[in-house]
């Protein structure tokens, strides 16, 4: 029996995939540029009414992020289908759990964490004052990683598919939902003057259960879809 | 060492073959022929436990694959219809990331070995998005190389080589097969290997 370590493996995947993502950046800065643009169109359609814009700031942030989302999540598996890389991928001697989680880790990093950076900086055109700017990026730090694993399983399933990206959205969001509760709800608190706190903690414990069924789920849908 | 014992396979109403049985020890090799379309790749997938059969099952080492799962996975190589190669990456990097990936890091000096071997040492640089089909061929055949394993599932591993890679793919598996490895490969044209030991499968349409 050879010895191969399953945790290295699981870097490499990682790296390999931030290298492709530095050699399509266009695709990673079209998605950071939807989320700007989008949040941007509201206060500038809306004028600027001070009130109504923080009260709906937290909404306006998060729904725009999970559409961001929703449009880099056909790649996170479909080009390493089309070419082979997937199949050989299920086939390497390393657990399937890892290969999903650090497929969603590189997604994450590439496609999730721009949009956290760039969130205060949206926030200050809704007139969001220092601490509620924080909160916004905290519970988007929070709740970003819940989007991708998520978005993981129906970009697993709807591998291969005609309008795959229609058929993601529809299964996707849907189950997005309680993450963008507790996270508008998070940077709502925030806003009123109230403890953000408890958003927080509902919505790390939202990221803790997607995280532990989450990959298992990816799992199995990769492993149908390349049968 | 492999084993198949009652294969069957269905694709939609189509039964593509039934009771198909194998044993392979090391040393032996199989050929698949049979016309397009009469389930060689449908075989070789539930060889290597992509896919799984519609009855029957397959043993490594006296052990059914499914209950072996990753500790098969480093044991065998599947060569598919597709290279399993990157287009924003060079031959290096898609070599190294491959070979990394599959849990056997390689150094520079042996990954430029390998793809000296394959005949790309002079394409290195260069992304793998310009390589004709024959190249990225090879660079799967370095990948296989690479991998270090001892069953050898090949899928067309002829299609869209020159003749000089033909020669050069039928020395690779007769040396694996030299060596004590193991190899099944699907093919339409004859491999005419001078091994002992080696079965032929026909599947038919």
């Amino acid at each position: 029996m050879k010895t191969r370590s399953t945790t290295s493996m699981f870097w490499w995947l990682v790296w390999r995939d931030l290298i492709l993502a530095w050699r399509r950046r266009a695709d990673v800065l079209a998605t950071l540029f939807f989320f700007v643009i989008v949040v941007s169109l509201f206060p500038l359609g809306i004028g600027p009414e001070g009130r109504l814009l923080r009260t709906i700031a937290p909404g306006v942030v998060w729904v725009a992020a999970l559409l961001a989302s929703m449009l880099s999540l056909g790649r996170m598996f479909a080009s390493d289908y089309q070419d082979g890389t997937l199949e050989q991928m299920l086939l390497s001697p390393q657990s399937i759990y890892l290969l999903v989680i650090g497929k969603v880790v590189a997604h994450w990093l590439v496609s999730e964490l721009p949009l956290v950076a760039v969130a205060p900086l949206l926030g200050v055109q809704f007139g969001l004052a220092q601490n509620n700017l924080s909160t916004v990026a905290v519970s988007l730090l929070l709740g970003t990683p819940v989007l991708s694993i998520i978005g993981s399983v129906g970009a697993a399933l709807t591998l291969g598919l005609r309008a795959a990206n229609v058929l993601v959205a529809l299964l996707v969001l849907p189950l997005f939902i309680p993450a963008l509760i507790f996270g508008a709800g998070a940077v709502e608190a925030s806003i009123n003057g109230t403890t953000p706190r408890p958003w927080l903690l509902l919505l790390s414990a939202t990221l803790i259960v997607t995280l532990v069924f989450g990959p298992w789920a990816t799992g199995a849908a990769l492993k149908i879809s390349v049968e | 060492m492999l084993e198949a014992i009652n294969l069957g396979c269905v694709r939609g109403d189509r039964r593509l073959f039934t009771n198909l049985n194998l044993r392979l020890e090391p040393g032996g090799l199989v050929e698949v022929h049979g016309p397009n379309g009469s389930g060689k790749t449908s075989l070789l997938r539930i060889l290597c436990g992509l896919a799984a059969p519609a009855e029957g099952e397959v043993r490594w080492k006296e052990e059914k694959i499914r209950s072996l799962g990753e500790e098969y996975s480093s044991e065998i190589a599947y060569l598919a219809h597709q290279n399993g190669v990157k287009d924003e990456l060079s031959a290096v990097e898609n070599l190294r990331l491959s070979s990394a990936l599959n849990g056997r890091p390689l150094t520079k000096d042996e990954t430029q070995t390998f793809l000296d071997r394959v005949g790309l040492g002079n394409c290195d640089g260069l992304p793998a998005r310009v390589l004709s089909a024959g190249q990225r061929r090879r660079l799967a055949l370095a990948r296989l190389l690479a991998a270090d394993a001892s069953l050898w599932i090949l899928d067309e591993v002829m299609a869209s080589l020159d003749s000089a890679a033909v020669a050069l793919s039928r020395k690779f598996i007769s040396d694996h097969l030299n060596a004590g490895g193991l190899a099944i490969v699907a093919t339409h044209q004859e491999l005419e290997l001078p091994v002992s030991g080696s079965q032929r499968i026909d599947l038919r349409s």
